[in-house]
């Protein structure tokens, strides 16, 4: 079914004009495999994984590199091709902890590890075959969140809907419209996977409206594929309409409460790519490794979408698109609106990277000095979860944290869009940002102070308890030392003279 | 009509009396729960609870808690209704947090700073090396005075995320 059950454009978000919309769909192409492959053992939300490789070992394409203890929020990481492993190295990323990475020295071979089957009709598989089968392909949201795919999909009922997020969430990234225009068979397969999995009714093929090639192709293979449980559909061109919730609410019209989880909604949010890899993974046996990322900006020659390994460099990859234009380049890890800027170029490809954004000079300008906010409101008009910036700006200041959480900081995503709107040039998301992670800061040091006072008062009652113990064994001794002395002859008496060597014993009897 | 009026009101405020949720935790139980519970004694008191117990009964300042910093001093100050203001350098000085490290080499297993922990935060045996629970750990130092071989230093607690 390809009906087109367009939404109701949210009140909410922003709507670009100009070059950002402009830009179709790059073109795709497949990136060599560097020599030199640095693989972070942390590309998740969750716990870092054990390496499980040493140095000087060989190492085959898809073999686990690193796993995550039991079953814990993780996924496993994989070979991206097949090498000897040279070492650890410790990787900084700009806002994370430093992870260390697996670093193997490839050698072209790319010879296959054969541990994972492959199946021809992985339809058939049993639910709990599939659902294994993604955790342990190492599948995690490959829309930049990267949160651990198998997990999402572990709810056991209450789902109906499906969403396949192919809306790109941010302007000028377009990973998702090169993949549901290459291959949209792989994941409407990954989407039938899921479905399966989730024991849902529908699935939802977001994608947004200008994506024409993209929606052509894919509506093209689910006539093809003829599941009426597949539908596409067409979301207004607005950011943030790619994030997680925003889609659901826009496509579902239910809202997600404020610290819980999306699939409280009755609906499951995956990405098409994240689709696309496990049913990859299925059909072939092959983990996540390589994943589809946007080079674009008008810094470098030939913006391209590359299929690139994990753990290949940025700057491979900016070469492969012809370099860089100029000498004052930008470089932004993500998209324009919620990327990182990346001091230098050595910065692996992993799970989550969506897109390399190179800025030339004339791209960014320089910011304007911060004005006084002059209550204009606009922030709050654009803000897709609902929260009052305006208002969060004022108390993040005051550092009066009772009334950040009252206003509901901690579901703002970030996105920007208020930093866009003020015409003052208030740099919001940046302090809601530092805001959040001092209320995570401080939410943990009341959980680790409970913590201790837990502890306290239970080595307390231990020691009070011991302490009363011991009081009244010396009371009893000595309250009736007769009665002890009269039953030690007894059992000398008896010919026990094993009890008499050990006075212990023998007293407290 | 008056009359009739002061009785209704009479009547909510008696309602509102009994219904509504009543203040179920002691003043110093609610004191304790601002404290940070590193149990490390430096506010002269054995304990969090014994110095919050303390604060209530009129014997202790407010300004006594050096690990809690001049951020719980405010807290305290808001909830009892007295002029905020920073820690007593009497009491120590506020710093970052921290956790107690044993330097396995050199421990000698005699298990006094066991005994020392407030919070059960150090594991071992006799005459077998010990190690600090670094997640139980809330750096009060109260171990290192009783080490015969002083192998026990305090780093500083690097932040955790769990986020990628």
């Amino acid at each position: 079914m390809t009906a087109t059950p367009d939404s109701r454009p949210p009140r909410w978000g922003i709507r670009f004009t100009g070059d950002a919309v402009r830009h179709s769909t790059l073109p795709l192409c497949t990136a060599a495999v560097p020599g030199i492959l640095r693989v972070p053992l942390q590309q998740h939300i969750g716990h870092r994984t054990v390496p499980l490789v040493a140095a000087g070992e060989r190492v085959l394409k898809g073999q686990p590199l690193g796993a995550v203890r039991d079953q814990t929020l993780g996924a496993r990481v994989h070979a991206p091709s097949s090498g000897v492993v040279r070492g650890l190295e410790n990787l900084t990323a700009p806002g994370r902890p430093a992870t260390p990475a697996v670093v193997i020295e490839t050698d072209g071979a790319d010879e296959v590890w054969p541990g994972y089957p492959a199946h021809a009709k992985p339809l058939r598989l049993a639910t709990s075959a599939l659902r294994q089968a993604v955790i342990e392909a190492g599948i995690v949201g490959l829309g930049g969140a990267a949160f651990p795919a198998g997990l999402k999909l572990n709810k056991g009922g209450g789902v109906d809907t499906l969403i396949l997020n192919g809306a790109e969430c941010e302007p000028c990234i377009n990973c998702d419209a090169a993949l549901l225009q290459a291959d949209p068979q792989r994941v409407l397969l990954g989407a039938q996977i899921m479905l399966r999995i989730l024991e849902a009714d529908v699935c939802l093929v977001a994608v947004k409206q200008g994506m024409d090639a993209a929606a052509a192709a894919l509506a093209g293979a689910i006539e093809q594929v003829g599941d009426d449980r597949l539908r596409l559909v067409t979301v207004p061109p607005v950011y943030p309409v790619g994030g997680e919730a925003q889609l659901i609410n826009v496509l579902t019209g239910r809202e997600i409460p404020a610290g819980g989880l999306p699939w409280d909604s009755g609906a499951v949010c995956q990405n098409v790519a994240t689709a696309a890899a496990v049913a990859r993974f299925l059909t072939s046996g092959e983990p996540l490794i390589s994943r589809i990322v946007t080079v674009t900006g008008a810094g470098v020659a030939r913006p391209t979408n590359f299929d690139a390994r994990i753990g290949t460099p940025v700057a491979a990859l900016i070469a492969a698109a012809g370099g860089y234009v100029g000498r004052e380049c930008r470089l932004i890890m993500g998209g324009a609106m919620m990327g990182v800027p990346l001091a230098n170029d050595s910065q692996p490809v992993t799970k989550a990277t969506n897109c390399f954004y190179v800025a030339a000079p004339t791209e960014t300008t320089p910011r304007s000095p911060e004005r006084p906010c002059i209550r204009c409101g606009d922030c709050a008009t654009v803000c897709p979860v609902n929260l009052m910036p305006q208002l969060l700006l004022q108390s993040g200041r005051k550092n009066d944290f009772e009334q950040l959480e009252h206003l509901g900081l901690q579901s703002c995503i970030e996105c920007g869009a208020c930093d866009y709107v003020c015409p003052s040039r208030i740099p919001l998301t940046q302090q809601f940002a530092a805001n959040k992670q001092a209320l995570w800061e401080r939410a943990r040091e009341r959980r680790q102070a409970e913590q201790a006072e837990r502890r306290f008062s239970a080595r307390e009652a231990r020691l009070a308890a011991a302490a009363a113990e011991r009081t009244a064994a010396l009371n009893s001794q000595t309250e009736a030392p007769e009665a002890a002395l009269a039953e030690l002859l007894k059992r000398v008496e008896n010919g026990n003279d094993r009890t008499t060597k050990d006075p212990d014993t023998a007293d407290k009897g | 009509m008056l009359g009739g009026l002061a009785l209704l009101i009479g009547l909510a405020v008696w309602l509102a009396d009994t219904r509504l949720p009543q203040q179920s935790e002691s003043p110093a139980e609610r004191v304790n729960q601002l404290l940070p519970q590193s149990q490390c004694g430096q506010c002269g008191y054995p304990g969090c609870r014994p110095y919050a117990e303390a604060i209530i009964a009129g014997d202790a300042d407010i300004d006594q808690c050096a690990p809690g910093g001049d951020r719980t001093v405010t807290a305290l100050a808001n909830l009892l209704g007295r002029a905020a203001v920073g820690v007593n350098p009497v009491y120590g000085s506020p710093g970052p947090a921290q956790v107690a490290v044993i330097n396995d080499s050199a421990c000698i297993g005699c298990t006094l700073c066991i005994a020392a922990c407030p919070v059960d935060a150090i594991v071992g045996a006799a005459q077998h090396a010990h190690t600090v629970l670094r997640d139980e750990c809330t750096g009060c130092e109260l171990c290192i005075p009783p080490c015969p071989v002083d192998c026990i230093a305090l780093r500083l607690r690097l932040p955790q995320r769990v986020a990628a």
